[in-house]
This record gives structure tokens, sequence and C-alpha cells, in this order.
């Protein structure tokens, strides 16, 4: 039987053909006919003229002819709704049919068809088939309540058939089961905030047990829909994990891949301490492995993957290296990716294997492949000090093969190299500018002119090798031609005697004939520099650089974490999360890791809580609004290694800020393109440090001296607590807390380096907050923080910032940079460093305010456990500026009347009410603006308790 | 889930389209529907065909190689494997799960095959009714459903169904085999032989430097089983497995020091979905109950104590620039008494060769110019022997500043035992129900070793 005949009839008379044939009374002339309809529609033709006719084959006891109806009918219904309501009633019919086989076809195909008014008629069949005797017939009516909820939300949860959902979750057959738990999953990512999955311990244990026992794709659904489970603890987060292992051996990879994710994120509830931690680490070890050594499609997916299980959770894979070695055979797609595990699992132990690798990568075939094996020779240098001498040799021998894109790219990778280690492979130099004519790309003759420049003096043709760039300077792109500016500057300043007129040559082309921006404003910098002050110009321009970062690439951490609750997925694929690539508000809930909770630890004594912060929200890392924080921050213009010279290590965050603000003002009342300006310091040289901010601090410092004995003059400090933790910030670990000392609020910081590296340029901002706290100064690192030290500081802070609402209202949101990167984290702070000194109230004014405040504004709360007197509490809350305006005595109960002012303006009336002998105190406050209120009472907590 | 299947020839005409969700090509179609609402069935025609385009235009037709398996053309992600000349794509446009995309197309492969061979355009085209039946059924708005062929086989077939001619009994039977615990074997089996086959097939990878260092070498394994049982057997298999050896032998030293010679270390193992994963996951032993005919019960890899059965000694040395001297060794490496077969060397040439001489003690040689290559081929070889072939190259001149890469020599073969040193122990069939016993059932064991990428550098 051959069907591809039904593929060769294009006449033009077809349709009217076709027509007769489908109303042939012979069954087998019917069937033959509907194929062919079938094989025109799939090949793009249109028979939808043909619906009355095809529909009317559908009242057959033959399966195979009314499957193919059925395909018709789900192809054209939408387009000729009112004919398809014909069909409707052989579907209700078939919906009783004694074989399940029929009914679940019915279902199914009735859910395929998305006309409004079949739904309508399909609620009462699908009803049925729910609770249907067949598990056949129950497995089909499950994904078809998802179709119906596609189609019509509001119907599915009208009709009840979430319940009856949720209800086959504890079906008998696993299919069902399965079935249910992928149409409620889906149906939930549409619902984000409905609870309607409702994952508690008993169905989940429900799911574990029917995990086993259902088919491949069963058990995808069920690990998927596992994942989104947060267990209450780490020993249920074990009891499941334990369970899940299984998985691992199983012979589909999207089982075992699910099961990796469903064990990656819930590990992280779990203690590093914990032997049980350990062994699931090697567990995940060998089915990762094994993956590689599926299809190459199926390798590629897995690759995606390991590479964020690598930057997560490194020593899982760091012996298995060699697997990761490229196979000749391997299609692109899959050496790319392997490559790029290779580089981020290279480490002192492997280095010789994986050089002499890389080195055979090197002479391949494909471009982007050899290109990225001659870059990840560079890394390797960079990430392993010891093999770099190794590493620039093979550069310079695939250097010495002439072949050009090899040339290029070993050229970008040795400027890398010289910036990590300065000054120790220049010999290398000469065989560089051998080959300088034949570079051609825009980033390798940056690459080169930066190393010409920053070695002028070690290369006697400098200026010569210089000028010949000049030539074509107007047709060279913009990062070259900054590099060639800053290049000539450098060598001016070596050489001032022989380059005089080359630097006059290109700081006129930079300024007065170019259109770019940033080309004119760097070289009227260099101008003014050199013009008013060259010691200074020196000082800047030569300054010494700050280190590059050993990992590139790394995924931000907060995407990171988001992207491991996405393995397997396509996210994972595009390293990318679901917003980005997914329509509408479909699957693009926001995923996190579950913070670790331990059940035999109790939450934190609240000695050492921050003040007013629930634990374990503390070191908070801000997922999206931290991008526009980050450019602000970033002062590179290019990728981190090719930064520019502006970003010395003596220049401050603000100082380069007023540079900028300065040189926009100068430009303003300048006319442009006038000869040598010669009148303006440019703050940068001379400003390193704003004197403002340490002698504040100072003060301060002197003033808690003096007069902290009563503890009178400021308000009550919390203990520092982790902002950042080093884990998060590649090292740089942050410890702070807010005071409020004489009218002025300041962080008071910590700032420790557990890194191997020298951090330097720390700069700070805050994001918009409620209170519009802002630093008052830049921050002050004064000298680059080296490994293991720890800086103490006090950053003033200002009221004045912009105001945005946030949520919760104390959250502040911060950003630090220094050299290696850009953090993020917010924290919470206390409420009384906002109260103001002058927060006493008239007497008066308090009674009418307090009349005049609705008493729907009125908040209560109770302090409990509090062992001080009237007095005491008096006396404490007012050294934290809640004064006290009246006191009076009822029924032998002290009744404080008080109030205080925030930053803003806003007063807030309180009422304390103190039994004698009793711990617990009665606190009502109002207040105009009433969400303060809880965090008023969170401060009178923390003052009281402390 | 997956929005859409489609299945297209090499020139990139579609063969079979199955859309399964509405979201395929909605927006383009959204913009068409404005025009289009005189001719409503244009709207559903554009929409399929979005997508059908998309895919033609940016993959099939590319002129470059395929830079990846999963594209995304505006925000509809394109899944793809290709069977010869024929493209497989699944497309959607949600977060799906990949991993499981890429794995239900190959098991697609795998029921088209089942049900009609080679996948190829003719093939395709001739069973185009049965291709939309089985897209019915093992895909449900894009959730893959059961997809063993065992079970779609008894309902789905190329004769149209029976559906008149079912009993009840048959009909919920095939139901509940389809959806059941044991979805991949159907009740009521019997032979009157029973019998088994097991084939350990392994392939035994090799990088090796140029010095004759291994830089890589792992055994990927499968063990095939072919089951000719009756009724419902419970089957317990086992095998020479480092853990298991040790957990028994504690008892007995002596058998320790024995058996752990010949014991194997399993880096990593996957079943197939009919083995009980808890029981091996807890007791590291494996039982099941097979499906009908063949199938494949596990995969295994190995990467210590490898029998490596060739060594591959290359010389190389350029005379000039427009000549090489190829000489190459092979060394077989397993008992005399064995016999490997199948046995193909084959050495890279650069594009430049003119002309090549081969001298070789054994088998045949030959230049081929279309693949760049010498190949070399000998029919048998006994363990413990060598042979050489010496080649001379001669090369045109070229300006080419680019060094000829050296591609590796790869070789491959088949031995007559399982290079990780795998045997089986056991095979232990129970059927509780019938009458016939372990004893009464004939086994069948055989082993083969097989090449995988088995290359070295020179």
């Amino acid at each position: 039987m051959t069907d591809s005949k039904y593929f060769t009839t294009t006449k033009k008379g077809e349709i009217f053909e076709l027509k007769a044939e489908l109303n042939s009374d012979k069954k087998e002339k019917k069937k033959e006919a509907v194929k062919k309809v079938i094989a025109s529609m799939t090949v793009g033709k249109d028979v939808s003229a043909l619906f009355p006719d095809v529909v009317n084959c559908m009242q057959t006891d033959n399966l195979e002819l009314k499957k193919l109806v059925y395909l018709y009918l789900m192809n054209y219904a939408k387009s000729q709704p009112d004919m398809a309501i014909m069909a409707v009633n052989t579907f209700v019919k078939d919906c009783e049919d004694p074989n399940p086989l029929i009914r679940a076809l019915a279902v199914r195909t009735m859910g395929c068809i998305r006309v409004d008014k079949i739904t309508e008629y399909l609620c009462e069949p699908l009803r049925k088939c729910l609770k249907d005797e067949d598990p056949y017939v129950r497995k089909t009516a499950a994904v078809c309540v998802a179709k119906l909820h596609d189609i019509n939300a509001q119907l599915v949860e009208d009709q009840g058939f979430l319940d009856t959902l949720k209800d086959l979750i504890s079906d008998s057959n696993p299919m069902v089961v399965a079935n249910a738990v992928a149409a409620l999953s889906e149906i939930a990512e549409s619902h984000p905030s409905s609870n309607l999955l409702d994952l508690n311990p008993q169905s989940i244990n429900k799911l574990l047990t029917a995990l086993n026992e259902c088919t491949e794709w069963g058990q995808i659904f069920i690990l998927d829909c596992l994942a989104n489970y947060t267990p209450k603890d780490d020993r249920e987060a074990q009891s499941i994990c334990e369970r899940v292992t299984p998985r691992l051996s199983h012979a589909n990879s999207a089982v075992v891949l699910s099961a990796v994710k469903v064990l990656m994120k819930f590990m992280e509830m779990l203690s590093k301490d914990l032997d049980y931690y350990g062994t699931l680490l090697k567990k995940l070890a060998p089915p990762l492995v094994t993956l590689l050594s599926a299809e190459p499609e199926l390798q590629y997916v897995a690759l995606r993957n390991i590479n964020l299980i690598v930057q997560k959770r490194p020593e899982i894979l760091k012996h298995e290296m060699k697997v990761f070695f490229v196979k000749y055979n391997d299609p692109i797609y899959v050496k790319l990716e392997k490559l790029d595990i290779m580089i981020r699992l290279a480490s002192q132990a492997n280095i010789a294997q994986v050089l002499a690798e890389l080195k055979e990568y090197a002479t391949e075939v494909d471009v982007d492949f050899v290109r990225k094996a001659v870059r990840a020779i560079g890394r390797c240098a960079i990430k392993v000090e010891q093999s770099a001498e190794r590493c620039v040799s093979t550069l310079l021998d695939l250097i010495q093969t002439k072949v050009n894109y090899v040339v290029q790219e070993a050229i970008v990778v040795i400027k890398d190299i010289f910036r990590k280690y300065p000054n120790k492979y220049e010999s290398v130099i000469a065989t560089l500018c051998e080959n300088l004519d034949s570079l051609d790309e825009p980033e390798a003759r940056a690459a080169m002119i930066w190393i010409v420049g920053e070695y002028a003096e070690r290369i006697d043709n400098a200026d010569e090798l210089l000028e010949s760039f000049l030539e074509g300077f107007h047709d060279e792109s913009t990062q070259v031609q900054l590099q060639l500016l800053t290049a000539i500057v450098k060598l001016f300043l070596k050489k001032p005697t022989e380059t005089q007129e080359l630097v006059q040559q290109v700081l006129s082309l930079a300024t007065q004939d170019s259109d770019n921006p940033d080309l004119r404003d760097r070289g009227y910098i260099y101008w003014r520099l050199l013009s008013t002050d060259p010691v200074a110009a020196k000082e800047v321009v030569l300054a010494e650089k700050p280190l590059i970062s050993e990992e590139t690439d790394l995924i931000e951490p907060t995407l990171l974490d988001e992207l491991i609750c996405y393995i397997g997925t396509l996210a994972s694929v595009y390293h990318k999360p679901p917003s980005a690539f997914v329509e509408g508000g479909r699957g693009v809930v926001h995923k996190s890791l579950p913070p670790r909770t331990a059940s035999n630890e109790s939450t934190e004594s609240p000695e050492t809580a921050p003040a007013g912060a629930p634990s374990g929200e503390q070191p908070d890392v801000i997922p999206s609004q931290g991008d526009l924080l980050g450019d602000l921050l970033n002062l590179d213009l290019g990728p981190p290694v090719s930064g520019p010279p502006l970003a010395t290590s003596s220049v401050q965050m603000g100082a380069v800020d007023l540079l900028g603000g300065g040189l926009d003002s100068l430009m303003g009342d300048e006319p442009e393109g006038i000869g040598a300006p010669n009148f303006v310091t440019p703050p940068a040289a001379t400003a390193p440090a704003n004197l403002g901010a340490p002698m504040g601090s100072g003060l301060s410092d002197l003033f808690d001296l003096t007069s902290g004995v009563g503890a009178l003059s400021g308000s009550y400090v919390a203990p520092k607590a982790i902002w950042l933790p080093a884990m998060k910030a590649k090292g740089l670990e942050i410890l702070g807390t807010f005071t409020r000392q004489v009218g002025s609020i300041s962080m008071d910081l910590q700032l420790t380096n557990k890194a191997l590296q020298v951090m330097t340029d720390f700069a700070i901002q805050f994001n918009r907050n409620s209170f519009g706290l802002a630093p008052a100064a830049p921050l002050q690192v004064h000298a680059p923080l080296s490994p293991n030290q720890t800086v103490e500081l006090s950053l003033p802070l200002s009221t004045v910032g912009s105001v945005m609402k946030m949520e919760p209202l104390n959250n502040l949101q911060v950003a630090v940079k220094n050299n290696i990167d850009v953090f993020y984290f917010s924290t919470l702070y206390p409420l009384h460093i906002l109260f103001v000194e002058d927060g006493k109230m008239d007497r008066q004014v308090f009674l009418a305010t307090w009349k005049d405040i609705p008493n729907e504004n009125e908040a209560q709360f109770q302090i409990r456990d509090c062992p001080l007197n009237a007095e005491a509490v008096s006396s404490r809350l007012q050294s934290s500026n809640i004064f006290t305006v009246a006191k009076r005595t009822v029924e032998g109960q002290d009744m404080l009347y008080q109030s205080l002012k925030l930053t803003n303006g806003i007063w807030v009336l309180a009422e304390l009410r103190i039994q004698p002998g009793n711990p617990s105190f009665t606190l009502s406050l109002k207040c105009r603006a009433p969400e303060v209120a809880q965090h008023v009472y969170q401060a009178y907590e923390t003052i009281l308790k402390n | 889930m997956i929005g859409g299947l489609f299945i297209y020839n090499h020139k990139g005409e579609v063969l079979i389209s199955r859309v399964y969700r509405d979201d395929i090509g909605k927006r383009q179609a959204a913009d068409l529907a404005v025009f289009s609402s005189s001719w409503p069935f244009l709207e559903e025609r554009v929409n399929r065909r979005n997508a059908v385009d998309a895919f033609r235009v940016n993959v099939i037709h590319a002129r470059q190689q395929v830079r990846s398996p999963v594209t995304n053309i505006a925000r509809t992600s394109f899944f793809h494997v290709k069977r010869s000349n024929i493209w497989l794509a699944a497309v959607t446009k949600q977060n799906v799960n990949a991993a499981m995309v890429f794995e239900f197309l190959y098991k697609m492969c795998d029921v088209m095959a089942a049900y009609f061979g080679k996948i190829s355009e003719e093939n395709i085209k001739n069973n185009f009714v049965l291709i939309y039946e089985l897209l019915d059924e093992i895909l449900d708005f894009g959730y893959p459903q059961n997809s063993e062929t065992g079970a779609l086989k008894t309902f789905i077939t190329q004769q149209g169904i029976k559906s008149q001619h079912q009993t009840k009994e048959e009909q919920s039977q095939i139901t509940s085999q389809v959806t059941g615990q044991i979805g991949w074997r159907r009740e009521g089996i019997k032979y009157r032989r029973n019998e088994l086959f097991l084939d350990v097939l392994e392939s035994v990878n090799l990088l090796m430097s140029p010095q004759g260092q291994v830089l890589s070498a792992h055994v990927s394994g499968r063990v095939v089983m072919k089951s000719y049982l009756s009724g419902m057997p419970e089957c317990k298999f086992g095998m020479n497995d480092k853990i298991v050896i040790e957990k028994q032998g504690k008892g007995t030293a002596d058998e320790t020091s024995k058996s752990g010679k010949q014991s194997i270390a399993i880096d990593d193992c996957t079943f197939h979905q009919c083995v009980r994963l808890s029981k091996f996951d807890s007791e590291r032993s494996i039982s099941f109950i097979p499906p009908d005919g063949e199938f494949e019960l596990m995969r295994y890899r190995t990467t210590k104590d490898i029998i490596l059965p060739f060594r591959v000694i290359p010389l190389v040395r350029e005379v000039g620039r427009t000549k090489l001297e190829v000489k190459v060794v092979i060394k077989s490496n397993f008992k005399p008494s064995l016999l490997a077969q199948k046995i193909e060397v084959r050495i890279p040439t650069p594009l430049n060769t003119s002309g090549v001489q081969v001298i070789c003690m054994k088998g045949k040689a030959k230049y081929k110019a279309s693949e760049n290559a010498i190949v070399w081929k000998i029919k048998r070889m006994a363990g413990m022997k060598e042979s050489q072939i010496s080649a001379e190259i001669e090369l045109l001149p070229t300006n080419d500043k680019k060094k000829w890469a050296r591609p590796p020599i790869s070789m491959n073969f088949e031995v007559p035992f399982a290079p990780s040193g795998l045997k089986v122990r056991y095979l232990k069939v129970f059927e509780p129900k019938l009458n016939y016993s372990d004893h009464d059932v004939i086994k069948w064991v055989r082993y083969i070793g097989r090449s995988g990428i088995y290359e070295t550098r020179c």
C-alpha cells in the first residue's frame, strides 16, 4: 500500500473531482478521497472548500477514516465555525462509545477544535471523561482540560474542572497522574499567584510514588513539577533528593537532566557539612558525563547545562576534564561548547593536558573554533600563572603560522597577558610587530596599538609604527581610534622630545575632525591635561592599571541561580531567562533557588539579627533594577580587559563623575575647536580625595567618644551584619549597619577582601528609595585593599536623593563597584535613623493632631518582654529622637504620649501604655502615612530591647 | 510544550505538518487577520506556513553549516534532527524542556523506523496517514504520551483498526497496557520455545598522542536483549560489576581476591525504562519485566583497565615541501586465539596531494582522493600480531600559508570480546504463573567490541 500517489495529483479541477469522490457511496473511494484531501492540506494547498463534504464522512465506524476526518476538522474548523457545529453531535455521541479508544479520540479531538461554540458542548462530555472508568480516557481528558483552559480559562474555572484535575493527582494510574501534573503545571504558569498545584508533603509523596511507575515522559513532567516545590527544611529536601537520585540512571537524557535540576535546586538547602551533601555531589558527576555519549543534539543541550552547573558548583566536574576534549568528528556546536567548559575547568593540575589539546585545536579548519581555541590559550595563561610562559610560547608558535585570523586572535589575547603580567614577556613584542601589516580586524589592531603604546619606551620605532596607523585615522573603527589616541599620548609622555608633532596631529584629528563624542571628549581631556599639568597627565595616563579578572563570560550570579532552576529547558540552552524569548506572560514566572533553612537550627537570636529585619532576608541580591545601576557605575567603555586608561586606580568614582560634569559646563561656555584650551584644571587630576567625607566621620567618631557615656547622644546602633557575602561578590565581603549621630546619618561599613587579588576603585551607589537616602560623599577607600585585609569606614548619608516607594518601605538597594565587578545587594535600614532631632511636638498641637488623624490610621502593637519602667523607656527613646510630649497615670498604668518626625517631614504620634510589673507594653501609633507604622513599631522594639 | 511538528525533505518541502498549539505564528497571523476577514481560511493557512517557511529559509536553505540544533527565529524556537535526507523539526514558543523535545524526536524516528523501516522521503510519503495517526497518539497538545512501539502496534496498525472486531476485553487490555505500569509489554504472550539472546555491544574510544600516550579512552557499551518469553517474566540480570562482587565477596576473602581481578568498575550506567531504578539504587540489582522482542536493556561507560585491541604507531616525515613519507604500524593486543575483523585504518593526506604510492604487507590499501585519505583494509587479524604500511605522498607546491592540520589516523575494527572486560554472570527468568522455569529458557550470550572513535594523532 503506498500513499505517495496522493501527493501527486494537482490538476485544476481537483477540488471538484475530490468533491465528487467524497460524496461517493463506496466506502473505499471515500477513504481514498479523504486521504487525498489530507495530502493536499499537508503540502499547503487550500482544501477548506471541501469542509461540508469531509464532515459528512465523519459518521463512520471505520476508525482510520474517522481519524483522518478529525485531522481535517482540527485544521479547518476555526475557519468554518458554523459548519464545525455540524460535527458536534458526532463528537458527543463518540464520547459515549463503548470503545475507550473512540471515547478518548473524540475528547482529544474536540479539545483541539478551537471554536467557541464547540467548547460549550465540550464541557459535559469532558466532565464525564475525567471520571471515566478507563485510565486511557482519563489521561486524555486531563490534557484536554489544559487545551480548554488555553481557549477559555474562565470556562474551565467556572465548570470546576481544576478541582477535578487536582483530584486526578491521586489517581491510581500513574499515567493519569503524570498528565494531570503536566496540565496543572501549564495552567499554573499562566496564573502565577494561584496556588493551583498546592504542593505539600502529602502531594509530593504521591508524585514521588508515581515517579517510579510512569512512562519516561511522565517522569519528566513530574520531575519538572517537583523542581517548583520548596521543601520546608533540609530534612525534607534530603528525603526528596534520596528518592530522585535513582532517576539519574534512566536511559532518557531528559529524565536525567530534570532529576539533576531537582537535585541542584534542593542541594541549595543542604548543609555542606552533611555527609549526604558530599555523596550527592559524587553521584551527580557520572550521569552528566554519560550525557556526552548521547546523540549530538542532546550533547549540545547537556553541554549548555553543564556550563551552568560548572559555574554554580565547580566541584562536581573538576576531575572530569578529559571527557570534554573535542573529538575530530564532533559537530561544530558541540566543539565550541566543550571548549567553553574546558576553559572553566582548567586548573593548575590539568593545565599541561589542556594546553596540548588547545594547541591541536588551533590547527583545525573551522574559523570560529580555531579563534576560540586561541583565545582559550590566553585565558589559561591568565588563569593559571604557572602556565603563562608556556601559553605565551604556544601563542608565538601560532603567530608563526601566519594564518591571518590565528595571528589576530593571538595578538588580542597576548594583550590581556601583558595586562595580567606587566613587564614580563615584552621580549615577544618584536615578533608581534612583524605582523602589524596583516592585522585587518579592529579588535586586533586596537590590541596591537595598545601594546605599542604601553611599551613605547622599549620599541625603538614606536613613533613610526603609530604614525603608520594615523594615515587612515578616519577609516578606523572607534575602538581603534580611541586606542590610537591614548597610545600616542602615552608615547608622548614617555618620549616627549621626538613625538610632539605626532601628538598634536592625533589630538587635532580626534578633536576637530571627528564626529564621535567619545573620541572628541577623550581628545579634549588629554589636550587639557597635557597643556596644563604634564605631571598630572603622566599620573593619569600612565597610572598603574587595575588587574584584569581571571574568569570571563561568567554569568551574573542572580541570573545563574535563576537558570539553575531551568535546567534542561530552553532557557538553559539559550542562557537567558524565559522572559527574554517567551511572548506574553506565559512561563515567565521568576524562579529562584530556595534559601537554606535547617530544621535543627533555631532562627537566629534577636541579638544578632539586624535591627528590624527578618533574618535570612539580609544579603538579598537585587535582580532587575541592577542593570541600570551597573551601567551607571561601570566606567569601562569597552570590555573589561581592554579598558581605557582612564580607569586608573587613583581616580575615585566620584571624582570621575565630577570630571564629567565639569567638562560639560566647560564645553558650554567655550566655543568648540579653539586651539589648546589652557586655563582649566580638570578636577580628575587634582581632586583625588574629597575631604568632606573623612572629616565628617571623624567628627562623629569624636562625638561618640566624648558624649557616648549615657548613650544619650546618638540613637541605637545595631551590630554590623553581613550585607554582601564574599561568595556572591567575587571575594568582597561587606558588613554594615546604620547610625545616626547628632543629626547626621551614616552607613558604617566594613569591607573585607577575601579574594586573592587586590581590590581598588571602590564606589557606591544607592537605588532610589522611600526616603531619598543617598551617599553624601564618595566611598573613600584610601589604599587598595589587599587580600585578607579589612577596612572600616563610615559613609555619610543624605536624605535628598530621589524618592521611590520601596517594598518593604525601608528597603535599600545598593550597588558597590570595585575593579573586579559591580555587585548588588539590598538591605533594610532601621527607621529610627530617620527620626530627626526636632521631633518634639507641642502639647496642644499634639492633642489637636491626634484628634485630627482619622481613627482608621491608628495601629496597635504589643511590645513584649521589656523590663524597663516608664522613666527609663522615656529617656532611652529620647536618645533615638522619640520625644515624650506628656505623661499621665491612669488606673495605675503609665501612659506616655510621644512624637517623632521623619526626615521627610512625616509626623508620627504614639501612645505607649505601660503597666508596672507587666513587661508587655501597648503601643498605639497614629500617622497620616499609616504604612510607616509597622516600621516605627520595629524601631521601638529595637531601641527598647537593645 | 511542543507547538508543532514538521517533517521536511532535503529541498525544504513539507512532507508532514501537525500543529498542536495556536501560538505558532500567532502574531503574524493576527497582523494578517485584518486583511483576510473575507477569506477566513487564509489566517489558518498563513499561521502554519509562517513557522514552516521560517525554518526552511533559516536552517535548511542556510548556506552555513548548522551552528546549533536549536534555533530561535522571531521568538519561535526550532529543534531539529536530521535522518539521512529528512529533517524533523519541533517548533515551540514556550520555555519547553529542550532535552525532552530531542528525546522525543529521536523516539519519533524509532517509532517510524519500527513501522516502516528506513526514514526516507518515499517511505514518509507512502505512510503519511499512518504518521498522522501516530502523531495524534504519541503527542497530545504537545505532551509526549506512551511511545513504546510494542504498545502502539496493538492498536495503530497499517491495516486500519479492527475496532468492529475487538471485544471489550481486548479494548480494555489495550488501554490498560498503554497507560499501565508495564506499558511496554502486553499480557498473554506465548512461545513454544522460551528463548533469549543477550548481546554485549561495546564501542571502544581512544585518543592517543603520537608518542603513544593515552590522552583519553573509554568504552561505551550497550546490553541489547532479544527476548521470546511467555507471559510476564520477571528477569534478573547480573554482571561482574565491581561493587556487586565486592559486596558479595566480603565473606570469603579468598574469592574477593580471585574475582576482584575479573570485576570491572563501571563509571555510570543507564537503563531501559523497564528496569526498576530504585532497586538498582538501593541494592544495585537489575530486575525487570522485558518488552517482547528486541530492546536495549542498559548502557554503560567504563574508563578503567580498558583493553585497547589495537595500537597504532605513526611516523610522518616531511621530505622537502613536496613530499611526505608515512609509515604506520598496527599491533593487535589480545589473545592470539581470537580474530579481529573488518579492520580499516584511515590515514589522512594533505589536500594538495598529487600522487600516492603505498606498500603494505597485509590486506589492501588504496589512496582515495575524494576522501583525502589512504584507506588500508585488512579482513582478519589474530591477536598479538603486527603489520605495517608505508606510503610516499607527492604534494603539489602551494602558496597556501596555512600548514596542513594533520588530522588524526583513525581506525575501525570488530573484536569478539568486550574491551571493558564486562562479563554476563547470569540472567535469571521467573514466571510464577506459567509452568516454565529458569532452566527451560534457552539463553545465548555474545560479545562484540567495535571501534568507536579510535584515533591516534600523528
